[in-house]
């Protein structure tokens, strides 16, 4: 059982930490997507298959499709992707915040006692998630339907617009 | 179908459903947006009715609907619905009211650009309206009450590219605000001295005996009692709301919007929720008349304001050249009257004055529209006249909203609310200083009607838009004839052989009436003041009529020095700019070098000694590390440069902040010993 | 160690990488990238409470993470097309460029 949890994580860490460490664009998305699979793959250990799917489904299915279409349609500036001039300096100071953030959340979690028994893999049915998203959540269903469909409108405007203002700049 | 507390979210539900429709329908939907407005509102006031009649049914009864709104530390912020008969009229009045100034606004704004927004406002104040009347905490009121005030000032400046508008519909909003300022202190102070702001709440609500005697029981290091204290706060709002001395400044100006906007704004409704409120707060403003030792009560306050703002108001009209402005000055003058009759302890009488005037004072505003429509927006009443002949349909009704406003005797609803404000009035023991104030306006009121009506209507056309004036559609006059049928039937519900209006306000199951000649004597003396006031006004005006549009003024030629400080509004205008006006600028200047010297000062300072320290790590960094850091060391002090500017724009940057910041603050908790 | 420990640091350390990722690199997607493994990682933390907590019957960590999951593709959806309006715009995606803001 911890076994196979330190391995997903480690998989996980591992995928995350080369994707953000890559020079090439195409290749970190790739890997942000394995690292988003072992995502998914904790939450099949963790009892919670429905989310699995959900996790595949949309960051594996959806938003990596979006990344690479953004990726690709802003391709001409790959030449950029050397170090800029102040390139060294961004990624010492980013290592020191990110590792003062990790020292004290490691701190935290490690001196915390965490006293709840560890009980067998228990399941959350689907027709229980479906009943408490029907029943007791139904508003928040519905605002997160609408957040979602601004966001997507948004989204199409946003880069539809900005199509005009080339026009206007070429003209 | 039986309306309770709990419906009675679907009386303002309905008018914002259709400030939504108009809101949202396209530049062309005018026929849409004035029907769903239109609709709402005969919708509204069934429903108002059927509450009514819900209401009627056990007046003395408060019946509420309160609900959680959210959690907030150890309780929840908790509003309500009431319905009592107070709201109950007030919502049949305003709902009734508002659905003929809609009708009217179809026919006034026909030609107007945006007559769809005009509907989608006028539709926002009616929903914020009543909702401010079926409000049963504070701070639901609260918040209508702002929203009336939006919507006042969208409707004054609607006519936006006029700078006067603009400017009037600011001068309003910000007028109000100082009152409103006082009013939020109010609800504050009682929110902590008491938990809660709901009115009624089954013996827990701000109004009722418990709270009430507390708070009249805690005297504070200045003398007064609680209660005083917030109810002072809480006059302030209304103070600001309904024009009365000293911030009555901005109602006037308001009449840049357009007409039905006055009638149904700054007449009828919301200038009447100040005294709305202050009658919904009676309990609370009259706490502290048990207490013999104060140094002044709360309602002698009131009393005196009002008595004060009717006389003023009532001064100022007669001087006046513009016909809204008249009218303007007589709705000043008029809650002046409905204060002064809540001071002296007889909030039935207030409200009932208030609802005849807002019958009568709509028919007015409607009338002159109707006239300022004729005349190609044409508003001096100098260059009008004659338009008696042309315009016989708005000159009756006309009149007989003069003669209500005017309190002719016994056929016209003014006269009856009026005697009740004044009997009230001499019954007062405190002072007979606001009874003799209410005589004299009495005098007055019916003077300059007079004049307005001698002039307008009245001899010979004295300009060209005059002389081509012709009757209004039917779209305007219909709602005028209801509105004159109501200002004369409206009276006999208040009347003291039967006070039925009165029995229900107070939760009287049976009228008590008695015979009209109790306080005869009061009576008389005003009819004859009325009498006075109208003859005069013949004898000055009607006898020999104005010839044309530049002669002077009769009582201008009579007293030019007091002609001319009533014309210029008592210079209330003048004196605030040179007081308040100016004494802000000075602030703003102190502010402007408080800004520049202090806090400029401590930044830069900041700034250098940011730059120091970036410095003196340079330097540490060059004697002390390898050469290696030189280039971090700088990147170092060029950081430290760059705080002299909070806004890097560098959203790296930002992060970074924010990740260390969160370092920051878990040690600090942690070494801070936590919890 | 509990799993539980194990699961919260698992969380921390992908919450970390997607910080330095999101500090370090300049291109703009990547930044965006970083945040979602920010909120990856603190998905990982509703669910490891959930799987390890008291309340197990009632499913909120799962809901919770549901919505997180919704909201986290709108913010993606948004946050690209913003990247390419403002790649259109200026003909870069390098975050420090995109600083009008400054003051």
């Amino acid at each position: 059982m911890i076994f196979a949890l330190i391995t997903i994580a480690l998989f996980t860490l591992a995928a995350a930490a080369i994707a953000m460490s890559l020079r090439n664009l195409v290749h970190s998305a790739l890997l942000l997507v394995v690292s988003w699979a072992g995502v998914a793959m904790f939450y099949l250990w963790a009892g919670a298959e429905f989310l699995a799917f959900a996790q595949a489904l949309i960051y594996l299915g959806a938003i990596s499709m979006v990344v690479l279409f953004a990726v690709l349609l802003t391709r001409r500036s790959l030449a950029e992707l050397d170090p800029a001039i102040d390139g060294k300096w961004r990624g010492v100071t980013a290592l020191y915040t990110g590792g003062a953030v990790a020292a004290v959340l490691f701190g935290a979690v490690l001196f915390t006692p965490l006293n709840f028994a560890a009980g067998p893999v228990r399941s959350f049915t689907v027709r229980q998630l479906g009943e408490q998203l029907m029943g007791p959540q139904v508003a928040a269903v519905l605002v997160v339907g609408v957040i979602l469909t601004v966001a997507l409108l948004g989204g199409v405007v946003l880069a539809a617009a900005s199509r005009r203002h080339d026009k206007e700049d070429a003209s | 179908m039986i309306i309770s507390a709990q419906h009675l979210w679907l009386i303002p539900a309905l008018p914002l459903l259709a400030a939504g429709i108009g809101a949202l329908t396209p530049r062309g939907g005018r026929s849409l947006s004035a029907g769903a407005a239109i609709a709402a509102m005969v919708a509204a006031f069934i429903l108002s009715c059927l509450a009514l009649r819900t209401a009627l049914i056990d007046p003395a009864a408060h019946q509420t609907f309160n609900f959680a709104w959210f959690d907030l530390g150890h309780g929840a912020v908790r509003l309500g619905f009431l319905l009592d008969p107070l709201t109950a009229f007030m919502c049949v009045m305003v709902t009734f009211v508002g659905a003929l100034i809609f009708i009217f606004s179809t026919g006034y704004m026909k030609d107007d650009a945006n007559f769809k927004q005009f509907f989608c406002f006028l539709s926002l104040f009616a929903a914020a309206m009543l909702g401010l009347l079926v409000a049963n905490s504070l701070l639901l009121l609260f918040i209508c009450w702002e929203l009336v005030g939006l919507a006042s000032y969208l409707l004054i400046g609607f006519w936006f590219h006029k700078p006067s508008a603009a400017a009037a519909a600011k001068k309003a909003f910000i007028t109000t605000r100082i009152g409103d300022l006082g009013f939020l202190f109010g609800i504050l102070w009682l929110y902590d001295a008491r938990g809660t702001l709901l009115f009624f709440d089954g013996g827990h609500g701000v109004l009722e005996a418990a709270s009430l005697s507390a708070m009249a029981g805690t005297t504070l290091s200045c003398g007064l009692a609680l209660s005083t204290a917030i109810g002072l706060l809480i006059f302030c709002g209304a103070v600001g709301k309904s024009g009365q001395f000293p911030l009555h400044v901005w109602l006037p100006d308001a009449m840049e919007g357009p007409t039905p906007v006055s009638a149904l704004i700054h007449a009828a409704t919301m200038v009447a929720a100040g005294v709305f409120l202050i009658a919904r707060v009676y309990p609370l403003m009259s706490a502290d008349q048990v207490l013999a030792s104060v140094p002044v009560h709360a309602l002698t306050v009131v009393a005196f304001i009002g008595g004060i703002t009717a006389l003023m108001g009532a001064c100022i009209a007669v001087a006046q050249n513009d016909i809204k402005r008249v009218l303007a000055f007589s709705t000043v003058s008029q809650l002046g009257y409905m204060m002064l009759a809540l001071g002296v302890g007889s909030w039935v009488a207030a409200i009932f004055h208030l609802l005849t005037h807002a019958f009568f004072k709509a028919l007015l505003f409607l009338g002159a529209g109707s006239v300022i429509h004729a005349a190609h927006h044409e508003q001096d009443m100098r260059s009008l006249g004659g338009l008696r002949g042309p315009m016989k349909t708005t000159f009756a009704t006309f009149a007989i909203g003069m003669m209500a406003l005017a309190g002719v005797p016994f056929l016209f609803s003014g006269f009856w609310s009026k005697e009740a404000i004044l009997h009230a009035a001499l019954e007062w023991d405190v002072s007979i200083l606001p009874l003799i104030m209410g005589l004299a306006a009495v005098v007055l009121t019916a003077f300059y009607m007079t004049r307005l009506v001698a002039e307008v209507f009245f001899g010979k056309a004295r300009s060209h838009a005059a002389e081509h004036a012709h009757e209004s559609p039917a779209t305007m006059t219909i709602p005028l004839v209801i509105l004159a049928a109501c200002a004369i039937a409206l009276g006999f519900l208040g009347t003291p052989a039967f006070p039925w209006l009165q029995a229900k306000l107070l939760g009287e199951a049976e009228v008590h009436g008695h015979s009209l000649l109790v306080g005869a004597g009061l009576m008389g003396l005003s009819i004859v003041l009325v009498a006075l006031g109208l003859g005069a006004g013949w004898a000055i005006y009607g006898r020999k009529l104005r010839q044309s549009a530049t002669a002077k003024d009769p009582l201008e030629t009579a007293s030019p020095p007091l002609f001319a400080a009533l014309a210029a509004r008592l210079g209330f205008d003048e004196l605030y700019a040179a007081t308040v006006g100016r004494a802000n600028l000075a602030f703003g200047a102190l502010s402007a070098g408080f800004d520049r010297y202090v806090l400029g000062g401590t930044i830069s300072f900041l700034t250098r000694f940011a730059h120091f320290t970036g410095v003196v790590s340079l330097e540490n960094d060059e004697s002390g590390l390898n050469a290696g850091f030189n280039a971090t060391s700088e990147k170092l002090r060029g950081a430290g440069q760059s705080y002299s500017k909070a806004q890097t724009g560098d959203a790296h940057g930002y992060l970074r902040v924010l990740a260390l910041a969160f370092v920051v603050l878990v040690l600090l908790v942690v070494l801070g010993g936590g919890r | 160690m509990s799993p539980l420990h194990i699961c919260l640091l698992f969380s921390s350390a992908l919450f970390c990488i997607g910080l330095v990722g999101a500090l370090a690199r300049s291109n703009t997607i990547l930044v965006l990238l970083g945040i979602e493994l920010m909120l990856n990682a603190a998905n990982i933390n509703f669910i490891a409470f959930w799987r390890y907590g008291p309340n197990h019957a009632d499913g909120t960590g799962i809901i919770f993470v549901l919505f997180s999951i919704a909201v986290a593709a709108a913010e993606a959806a948004v946050g690209l097309a913003l990247v390419i309006a403002i790649y259109r715009h200026r003909q870069t995606i390098r975050l420090q460029e995109a600083n009008t803001l400054k003051g």
